[in-house]
């Protein structure tokens, strides 16, 4: 019974590591949550949504620039990337089905997913920050949608996949030409699919900002302009915590809070959609 | 009276992709209002044969047809063939139940619309005769907004079935269409296909050789790609003339 005993000793020596490397993972998650809602909290106020920034060690003043140009530029990042991501998926999925090319772009698309965001910042910078002078909001934009489009593409091939292929026979056995049979029955099968893919990207680039410092920058005063460097949550938080002054550090705890919420919120949004989708 | 022929298939032959040859030498006709069922062991090519009659097949690269298939005194298989409209008037129904996500009312509709009508008026009182030709209106009637996928696997079939109908095809091909379902759902897709007959022409591929008897005129037996025996179906049933169809149909294998 030697060998049972060995069985079980290593049975429970890998639940006892696992377990343990699960619970070192979790407590720093927890840590790292848990600091940011403490310090959130306490330095949230209506000011941060109201007010712009004041002048440098003046106390007082709000984010409100900074909230602002991070809807602007995650909503333009969503506008170019869903439907390129959307369209490339599709492609990928019902007209080059099977081929080569598929299969390539597939892998890419899956590099692209874990290419560190930062190079593609300084390659949007490249392209469309030194040529034009200046930092801008288009380039932020850009660097942001070319971050969601592998994501949305590999999202919206994967979904248009499980739709059986017995759906679309049926389709055109009833005389439906191949763009009618996807638009009107594979997309509507596949849409919970495809709007949680969607909004689990805009989630994943809504926390990003080295690719922002590179192409929006930051920008103090309130600004519509997407021409001009525009200011983003995330940048902004990274500008006030390498500051010296406590307001700074207060806002920078009180934007980390709001942005975690937003992206949590969008994320359980997207499983709520999954869950509700297969039940 | 004579019968009038609705499709016949001369010479057929059917390759899937990579030069498989499934389907050798195939001639056989189906009648006008008749049922006409194709029996055979599994792979035999029953289902390839069907899938050539509305040319299913090109939907895959790499398919070759040779031989004809004559409807309406042309010849389907010719390059020319506008497939959209060839499948408007040889409708399917597949083996497992292929509703549309979308509601009952919409997925009846489906064909109406692709042949560009648009009129809500109109549109109601097609939808409202297809299903009642599918036997399935009295089930139905209060729920035409909800989704089809509400509905039980018997009652899809029938949907599929009347939203086949709804475009008024000449030809209707059911590939083992009680297959995926329980006995009471099938006795009611069976009875529906005897009703049928009266405006469509049915070519069936069935599992099951009790349901070819029960409810086709003609019978084809089918193995490893060929077409042993066509005939009426009480004589394939009853005194087949070649040894394999008897074999088959007393299952001594299958």
């Amino acid at each position: 019974m030697n060998r049972e005993r060995k069985r079980k000793l290593e049975s429970l020596t890998a639940l006892f590591l696992s377990t343990l490397a699960a619970g070192f993972g979790l407590f720093w998650l927890v840590f790292i949550l848990g600091d940011v809602l403490i310090h959130g909290i306490g330095a949230l106020n209506l000011s941060l949504f109201m007010n712009d920034p004041t002048p440098a060690g003046v106390s007082g003043g709000g984010l409100r620039n900074a909230f602002m140009g991070q809807l602007l530029i995650t909503f333009f990042a969503t506008l170019i990337g869903v439907p390129i991501g959307v369209l490339g998926g599709t492609f990928l999925a019902e007209y080059a089905r099977g081929t080569t090319i598929s299969r390539v772009v597939s892998i890419l698309a899956d590099i692209m997913v874990s290419v560190p965001s930062i190079v593609i910042g300084t390659f949007v910078y490249a392209i469309l920050v030194r040529p034009v002078g200046h930092f801008n909001g288009w380039a932020g934009s850009v660097a942001l949608a070319i971050i969601m489009i592998p994501v949305v593409l590999r999202t919206t091939e994967d979904m248009l996949s499980l739709v059986p292929w017995t759906l679309r026979e049926a389709a055109f056995a009833l005389g439906a030409p191949y763009y009618k049979v996807i638009i009107q029955v594979v997309y509507r099968g596949a849409a919970t699919g495809i709007l949680t893919g969607i909004l689990l990207s805009i989630a994943r680039v809504a926390g990003e900002t080295a690719p922002l410092l590179f192409t929006s920058f930051n920008n103090a005063f309130f600004s519509l302009d997407m021409n001009r460097p525009m200011a983003s949550l995330t940048a902004s938080i990274f500008q006030y915590a390498m500051g010296p002054y406590d307001d700074w550090h207060a806002q920078a705890w009180a934007a980390s809070f709001v942005i975690t919420l937003v992206v949590l919120a969008i994320t359980i949004l997207g499983k709520v959609i999954i869950k509700w989708r297969f039940k | 009276m004579t019968e009038k022929k609705e499709i016949e298939a001369r010479e057929l032959n059917f390759y899937y992709a990579g030069n498989v040859h499934a389907l050798k030498q195939i001639t056989m006709h189906a009648y006008k209002n008749s049922v006409t069922a194709l029996i055979g062991p599994s792979g035999c090519g029953k289902t390839t044969l069907l899938r050539c009659f509305n040319r299913m097949h090109d939907l895959y690269p790499g398919n070759r047809y040779e031989g004809e298939i004559i409807f309406q005194e042309r010849n389907i298989l010719s390059n020319g063939t506008d497939l959209i409209s060839l499948r408007s008037s040889i409708g399917m129904v597949f083996q497992k139940p292929t509703p549309f996500p979308m509601t009952i009312f919409d997925n009846i509709a489906y064909g109406l619309r692709l042949k560009g009508i648009k009129k809500r008026a109109d549109l109601s009182e097609r939808v409202e005769k297809a299903i009642r030709n599918a036997a399935l209106w009295d089930e139905v009637k209060d729920k035409l907004n909800v989704s089809a996928y509400e509905l039980s696997g018997g009652q899809q079939q029938r949907l599929v079935i009347a939203r086949a109908l709804a475009v008024e095809p000449e030809v209707l091909l059911f590939d083992e269409p009680t297959s995926a379902l329980d006995p009471i759902s099938t006795a009611k897709i069976e009875e529906l296909i005897i009703n049928l007959k009266s405006s469509v022409s049915i070519i069936i591929v069935t599992h099951n050789m009790q349901q070819a008897a029960r409810i086709s005129d003609r019978t084809g037996f089918m193995m490893l790609g060929e077409l042993i025996e066509f005939g009426r179906t009480d004589k394939i049933f009853t005194t087949p003339t070649e040894k394999l169809t008897e074999e088959y149909i007393t299952g001594r294998f299958g």
